[in-house]
């Protein structure tokens, strides 16, 4: 079942110098529920602006998009289309509001005009699930990025969305708070059922998810599986982006003649993989 | 270094006094502030004394570390002191050297106003000393709730309130950042005279105010994401309420109050 739907969708920037990012010139996709859909793509390929389309930031210019049946164009349901579509953004400080780290969590709900009696347990609760339950009257600014980017998940999970989109919620941590932040999104995709949107120019968190969208000049150029994208190595590279490094490996020596099998994306799979040509050599 | 920094004075703790709601505790600030004002003569002064020595032991706060924050406006304390022992004239004098009159009502008049000083200073720190930031400002938000009829912007002002606490540590840290990036690159903050040191800080505040634009972009977008849509049908997490506790605490300042008006009358 799908939850989000953009058909057609073109957005341009009336200042495209300003912000330096890409229009999205007729983009279509579906976000079915449940699922791990990652978009990758360089700078400037208009990934940003494409996730910023599907919860009504930014409203396209021509196409539509549609949130579980509601039109992102309807400004009188645009709360509930945010509420519905939580997003997570990639610098951890400039999307923390309040003083103390509760009351961060609580200010979606607090927009959102839950009972006060309501708000302290669904907090908990979301703190929880991230975590994060030990620094709830910290001030955020004592946090570090990770634990930063942790309460900006508490918070969106806090209003109940369907689907969270997650703007390169990882490209200002360091790779502890990498790792911190994905396990947590992976924990919530696999134990709550989260539907996960992610941008993210870091291969191997592509690869967590279930399906990858290529995104190049504000088109989708590729679709798939990890494993069918990842493993066209050359038109990834034609557009100017990385492989995860065991696909990278394996095509290497594709090419110097080693009939690597299957095809291994990460080093446990790389190392059975050799293990097994080893043998049979 | 900067990871430390407390916003404002702000003393954490869990006494009686810290737990006053806070509206309560804004509200007798007031009346505190009008008390300091009626007093007459040095007897009232020992009432408040009194009371705010009570308040001081309640709060578990040092005495010493309330003592400390009249530091800053000491030089005005004496300053006040002085002009009002040399410009006030009575009957009885004191000293007399060249044109320098010194009589009995002024050094009298002086001592009273800059315990008028003192006093003031020290209630309020007692209020920031035992209230936080955050605290304060919601409870002025409430309290301010009634001027919204006059179109007063109350939620908005407590909104800005709370992201400039929120991101004064942010952008100390930015702050610290650049000036060390600037540093490197041969910048000179510490020399010079005060036009040389003034100048230095222009490649400083570019690049922070820069920032905080972006900043304030993301953050608006990003509160947007969250449904933030001004004042209207907004709830709180934090409900307050009055307890026992703050209204035996208005009674005692009342009762100061009363002690004080009796001392004025007599």
């Amino acid at each position: 079942m799908e939850i989000i739907r953009a058909s057609d969708v073109w957005y341009e920037y009336v200042n495209p110098d300003e912000t330096g990012e890409m229009a999205v010139r007729g983009v279509s996709l579906s976000v079915r529920r449940g699922e791990w859909l990652s978009i990758i793509g360089h700078n400037g390929s208009g990934k940003s602006t494409l996730v910023k389309l599907l919860n009504g930031l930014y409203v396209p210019k021509r196409g539509s998009v549609t949130v579980d049946g509601i039109d992102t164009q309807d400004e009188e349901r645009i709360w509930e289309v945010r509420q519905k579509v939580g997003m997570i953004f990639q610098n951890p400080d400039n999307q923390i509001v309040a003083t103390v780290v509760e009351e961060d969590v609580a200010f979606g709900l607090e927009n959102l005009g839950v009972e006060p009696a309501q708000i302290q347990p669904r907090v908990q609760k979301a703190l929880e699930a991230v975590d994060m339950t030990r620094f709830a009257t910290v001030a955020p600014h004592m946090l570090s990025g990770g634990q930063k980017q942790r309460v900006a998940i508490a918070g969106v999970l806090a209003m109940r969305p369907d689907v969270m989109l997650m703007d390169e919620p990882t490209a200002m941590l360091d790779p502890s708070g990498r790792r911190e932040v994905m396990d947590t999104v992976e924990r919530l995709h696999k134990e709550e059922g989260m539907t996960v949107v992610l941008i993210t120019h870091f291969m191997e968190e592509a690869l967590r998810g279930d399906r990858v969208i290529v995104m190049e000049k504000g088109k989708a150029v590729m679709e798939g599986k990890p494993r069918e994208v990842f493993t066209q190595v050359e038109e990834l590279k034609n557009i100017g982006l990385d492989v995860p490094p065991m696909t990278e490996l394996a095509h290497r020596l594709r090419a110097d003649g080693f009939p690597i099998a299957g095809e291994p994306m990460t080093v446990k799979e790389m190392v059975e993989e050799l293990c097994r040509l080893k043998q049979g050599i | 270094m900067l990871k430390d920094i407390t916003l404002g004075q702000f003393f954490p703790g869990d006494s009686v006094v810290h737990r006053l709601d806070p509206r309560v505790k804004m509200l007798m600030m007031v009346a505190y502030i009008v008390v300091v004002f009626l007093v007459k003569g040095f007897l009232g002064y020992l009432v408040l004394f009194a009371f705010l020595a009570g308040a001081t032991l309640l709060s578990h706060i040092k005495p010493k570390f309330l003592l400390r924050s009249i530091k800053p406006i000491l030089f005005i304390v004496v300053m006040t002191f002085v002009l009002n022992v040399l410009f006030t004239r009575g009957e009885k004098l004191l000293v007399e050297w060249g044109i320098l009159h010194i009589y009995w009502e002024g050094v009298r008049f002086a001592v009273f106003m800059s315990l008028r000083l003192v006093f003031l200073l020290l209630g309020t720190s007692l209020l920031t000393l035992t209230t936080s930031p955050m605290a304060l400002t919601d409870a002025l938000e409430r309290l301010l709730k009634p001027l919204k009829a006059i179109r007063f912007p109350v939620h908005e002002m407590a909104m800005m309130m709370t992201i400039a606490l929120r991101f004064i540590p942010t952008l100390l840290e930015e702050t610290d950042k650049i000036m060390k990036a600037q540093t490197a690159r041969g910048a000179d903050f510490d020399s010079g005279n005060l036009f040389a040191r003034a100048k230095a800080m222009v490649p400083l505040l570019v690049p922070l105010f820069v920032g905080a634009f972006r900043r304030a972009d993301e953050l608006a977008m990003a509160m947007e994401a969250r449904c933030y849509h001004g004042g209207g049908n907004r709830t709180r997490m934090k409900v307050l309420k009055v307890q026992r506790i703050d209204w035996y605490a208005s009674g005692v300042m009342a009762g100061t109050l009363c002690l004080v008006l009796l001392e004025r009358l007599l």
